[in-house]
């Protein structure tokens, strides 16, 4: 299906049906029109219609680069971009302007995809809300649905609707917005452009859960693929044995030909594997008797909220009802995780901040009475309070006495995570089925009464234990809760099965049908948008 | 008896061979130029006062000295040890900085394969246990030289562990009562170099060079077996000899740097007080246990690197890229010979002695020298030793040359030789062309020979007439002779050497004088 849908695509393009230029300028236009979202950092227009234009070119010589080709993306801000600024959301970077590519960004840039702009995140990635970052936090999309907003009428005892704005989850919050937001163009009456605009994606980086959070919260696919699949070179780091660069898309079979493209070995990554990766795509499943899917037990916490609980069973009788093999499976050091990963990414981060003095890049601050006093200063002007709090706790574990307290027994837990999961997947278990998140997205307001810590404890209790372990998963969006607002599920697979894990990711996709966001209020800007969407329709049914 | 010991810490880096000297000195402490910190917490050292072994105090116990060294050495590599960036003397400032040298968010470490090379080169040499798997640490400090906040090293699994170095030194004042001592190799560890700071005092401003952040640095932490400075730096010595025969540091360079450490050693021998540290630039000794200068490293394992795994020919992976893997096997069969076996060589194959192969090996180039005089003269090598190490080695150490900046040159040594083999001129008349040799104005000792006319008589009817004259001009000297006072003849033979212009072999004037005045 999907290579179908690819070369139906590219055919479209290089028929001149629609030009790259055309695609991009359309999606610059709906950057513009969501700013309010705060989903961009950057938006690199110029370089963008550059590369549309060499895109473009190629396309009438019948050269394209592949399906990719002509494709706007965007990144996270904390992935190295030649040439344009990358803040990591942090007054300590900006202004920084990385002098080369991550590789992820150079192998997209290599496929002729067109890099519309960088995504705004929590500070340095630290964060479940996408709200702890210097420019402001990012709006979920679904805030201003129709489905949302029919529901709160319903309900409503709410005066003041813009105040009531929902949060995207985080980090990658940019990044989900940004997917959420062109897709809600898509649907706009025009089908058929959905097949054009879910080609627009996004690159999160998933370190606890950043990428599948806010994927669930914004009704998108995200995926994180398994630790040492895809290169980290230039993903500025929050904890490095544990990031991994996540795809964010509208549909499974996005999320694959992404990492189709993405994965491999990175001479400039040593964690990554050697083994050579097959770019693969996706099969339809239309057998699932084979399947085994297990579900974990303790990730029915008292903190779940009973709709993800009900839509969690459902999509389990789902399987079943289909002849799979359903089964309660334990993992029984999943309680620790979320501690365990405390003390190992404040203790990476504690390193990992260390570089940023002001010397070499970045912010200085204007004292200059000795070295350690413009240290100080800069490193305190440089991260907020969320940063500045996780490196002076990594420094505290990493101390020689405390190190053995803390830092190894974290790992020796690490460890036991891990076998968990082995375990498990020994018993013949092929697949992991669990929520994504506790809830659906809660408003700003809501959000910001508790502490960026107890949040991001809070919102990765079920997609942190796979980082510790190096899992693929994938939050698939299921259905609209009773407020209309999305929710996701999780599949985790075995280490380095990623394919095995999106057939039946997509498999599930194909069964939910998950509604398409509706932005009334936006529609009327989209008529322009949408005039030549006929040429599609030939052939794309 | 007791022995707490005294142990030399490296103060650190920036030279090409051994940097040995302390803690203190080791600019990598806290900015603040607080002068009292390790350069690491174990650096440090006994507890208790003591003094030396040379000179134990009447009425006191004896406490001895004992010396442990931690070494480094910049590995001898074309890149740095985790990036692609050319290693350099003397280039430009910051001309030889990767992004990831400069630490720009993002940039990860690869390990440079030449780099593992010469650490299990330098392992296997020593050895040394090499650990089929060895890991990698980050050590954090904040220094304007090193740029990511931390070093990376290998504190908790080293590459080599358990080795040995054996060294010779003398006992008596004879060169010849040499004895081998064994000092205890504890690890090798992989290591990056910082850069380099430089303080402008005039401006109150520190100028940073990076060219040297991240050059592959082998640190040798020897064992407190040695007793004294001498030790020590005859220790350091040899160990710098095994390094330059294996290619995996360049010595030479440095070798006014490890002499003038070398002193520091042998005059720190004597140093000893409380826990102290040896500042080699203050001179003198520092306390090393400061509190409040004490640094917590907050060591963590390197999460970019995965765990180094090296291979024998029995346990490699058969699928495996021969490009990713590393052979400790294929290692050992390149490993040249060593300074210890060179020397034994020496000694049988040539006969010297064994105080003559050390000093043949301890100057640089001079063996070489010595194997290509052998290569080109027929001469006995007991002849080239002797001529090498007195004559050429004394010229050289009276201008203060090396052997590379050698006026006279080996060809030019065997030729000399090769005439004084054939009795073509006699042993001072050798000297003599030496010296014109030696003065380098193109000539060849044969035309040295023919200009000065120092070719030995070899018309024997012009020696016998030469000697016959002179007896007959010399008879009180005959007289004494027959008269029984032995050195007479001496007198004779010298005035025969006179008479020819130096240009007869005394053993041939002895013997005609003799016949002639025993006829």
């Amino acid at each position: 299906m999907l290579g179908r849908t690819l070369r139906e695509v590219s055919v479209a393009l290089k028929q001149g049906q629609i030009t790259p230029t055309e695609l991009c300028q359309r999606c610059l236009s709906l950057i513009k029109k969501t700013k309010f979202l705060n989903a961009y950092i950057t938006v690199s227009e110029e370089v963008a219609l550059k590369q549309a234009e060499e895109s473009e070119k190629r396309y009438k010589k019948g050269h394209s680069l592949g399906d990719l080709d002509g494709i706007p993306i965007a990144v996270k801000d904390n992935f190295s971009t030649s040439g344009i600024e990358t803040t990591c959301a942090s007054n300590m970077l900006k202004g920084y302007v990385p002098p080369y590519n991550a590789t992820v960004v150079q192998k997209l840039l290599d496929q002729g995809a067109l890099l519309m702009g960088k995504t705004n995140l929590d500070e340095f990635a630290m964060g479940s809300g996408s709200t702890d970052g210097i420019f402001g936090p990012v709006k979920n999309p679904w805030s201003y649905s129709k489905q949302y907003r029919e529901k709160r009428k319903q309900n409503s005892h709410s005066e003041n609707e813009d105040s009531n704005w929902l949060i995207t989850g985080g980090s990658s919050g940019g990044s989900a917005a940004a997917v959420s937001a062109f897709t809600c163009f898509a649907n706009c009456e025009s089908s058929n452009l959905i097949l054009w605009l879910k080609r627009t994606w996004a690159l999160g980086s998933d370190t606890g859960g950043s990428t599948r959070n806010p994927a669930a919260h914004c009704g998108v696919v995200g995926l994180k693929p398994s630790y040492g699949l895809v290169s980290r070179h230039g993903l500025i780091p929050l904890v490095n044995s544990m990031d991994v660069p996540g795809i964010l898309t509208r549909c499974v079979d996005d999320a694959a030909t992404v990492l189709g493209v993405l994965a491999g070995h990175d001479p400039k990554d040593s964690t990554t594997i050697q083994d050579p990766v097959k770019p693969f795509t996706l099969p339809s499943l239309t057998d699932v008797s084979k399947l085994c899917i297990g579900i974990p037990k303790e990730y029915l916490t008292p903190e779940l909220s009973s709709e993800v609980q009900s839509l969690w069973s459902k999509a389990a009788n789902l399987f079943e009802s289909e002849g799979a093999k359903v089964t309660e499976v334990s993992l029984p050091h999943t309680s620790y995780s979320i501690v365990c990963y405390h003390v190992l990414c404040t203790s990476e981060v504690a390193s990992n901040m260390a570089r940023f003095d002001g010397l070499e890049y970045g912010h200085r601050c204007d004292s200059d009475v000795s070295t350690e006093a413009m240290y100080a200063a800069t490193r305190r002007e440089g991260f907020n309070d969320v940063v500045r709090g996780r490196i002076l706790s990594g420094n505290f574990f990493l101390l020689k006495e405390n190190y053995e307290n803390y830092f190894v027994k974290a790992q020796k837990v690490r460890r036991l995570i891990a076998n968990d999961f082995v375990n498990v997947f020994n018993s013949g278990v092929d697949v992991l089925l669990t929520p994504t998140t506790l809830s659906e997205a809660v408003p700003y307001t809501e959000f910001i009464k508790e502490d960026n810590r107890t949040r991001s404890a809070q919102d990765d209790i079920f997609t942190q234990a796979v980082n510790m372990a190096g899992l693929p998963a994938v939050s698939v969006p299921v259905a609209l809760s009773s407020q209309g607002l999305p929710i996701g599920l999780q599949f985790i697979g075995r280490a380095f099965c990623d394919q095995q894990l999106l057939i039946v990711a997509k498999w599930f996709e194909k069964q939910v049908q998950f509604p398409v966001i509706q932005l009334q209020e936006l529609m009327d800007d989209c008529s322009s948008v949408f005039e030549n969407e006929k040429l599609a329709s030939v052939s794309l049914k | 008896m007791a022995a707490p010991m005294l142990r030399w810490c490296c103060p650190g880096r920036r030279f090409a061979f051994a940097r040995v000297g302390c803690g203190s000195c080791h600019r990598r402490g806290p900015p603040t130029g607080s002068t009292s910190n390790g350069k690491r917490g174990q650096s440090s050292v006994a507890q208790q006062p003591h003094i030396t072994a040379q000179k134990p105090r009447k009425g006191e116990p004896e406490w001895a000295a004992v010396v442990g060294l931690e070494i480094h050495a910049q590995i001898a590599s074309n890149s740095k040890l985790f990036s692609g960036s050319q290693v350099c003397f003397a280039a430009p400032p910051n001309s030889l900085v990767s992004f990831f040298d400069a630490s720009l968010p993002g940039t990860l470490p690869v390990l440079n394969r030449r780099c593992v090379e010469a650490a299990v080169m330098t392992g296997l040499a020593l050895d040394c246990h090499i650990n089929r798997k060895s890991l990698f640490d980050r050590k954090h400090y904040f220094y304007a030289d090193l740029p990511a906040g931390y070093q990376i090293t290998q504190q908790r699994l080293p590459i080599a562990v358990n080795g040995s170095l054996a060294y010779s030194v003398y006992v008596g004042r004879k060169p010849s009562q040499m004895v081998t001592r064994t000092v205890r190799v504890k690890q090798i560890q992989l290591e990056q170099d910082s850069g380099k700071s430089l303080h402008d005092d005039l401006r109150s401003q520190t100028l940073i060079d990076l060219n040297r952040a991240g050059i592959g640095l082998l640190e040798l932490v020897l064992e407190p077996d040695m007793s004294c400075g001498e030790e020590a730096a005859t220790a350091v010595r040899e160990l710098q000899l095994i390094l330059q025969a294996l290619g995996t540091s360049q010595a030479n360079m440095a070798d006014y740097e490890i002499q003038r450490q070398i002193n520091e050693l042998e005059n720190g021998g004597e140093i000893l007080n409380e826990t102290r540290s040896f500042d080699f630039k203050l001179g003198c000794t520092v306390p090393m246990r400061d509190k409040e200068g004490k640094q917590d490293y907050r060591f963590m394992p390197e999460p970019n690197l995965p765990p180094l795994l090296l291979y024998d020919s029995g346990s490699l992976p058969s699928s495996a890229d021969p490009q990713q893997v590393i052979n400790i096997d294929q290692l050992r069969e390149r490993l040249p010979e060593l300074p210890r076996v060179t020397r034994q060589r020496l000694v049988q194959q040539y006969g010297m002695l064994p105080e003559h192969s050390c000093v043949l090996l301890n100057e640089v180039g001079l063996l070489e020298f010595f194997q290509n005089v052998i290569k080109e003269t027929r001469a006995e090598p007991k002849k080239v030793t002797s001529w090498v190490l007195n004559t050429f080695l004394g010229f050289l150490k009276q201008q203060n040359l090396a052997v590379s900046e050698s006026p006279v040159t080996p060809s030019a040594l065997a030729e000399l030789l090769d005439l004084l083999d054939r009795k073509a001129i006699s042993a001072p008349a050798a000297k003599q062309v030496f010296e014109e040799l030696w003065r380098n104005e193109g000539k060849t000792p044969a035309q040295i020979v023919a200009e000065k006319k120092l070719e030995l008589l070899q018309d024997p009817e012009a020696l016998e007439q030469l000697c016959r004259s002179t007896l007959e001009a010399h008879p009180d000297v005959v007289m004494d002779l027959k008269r029984g006072n032995p050195r007479a003849i001496n007198k004779l033979i010298g005035l025969v050497r006179k008479a020819t212009l130096g240009r007869a072999d005394p053993t041939a004037i002895k013997e005609v004088l003799e016949r002639q005045l025993s006829s």
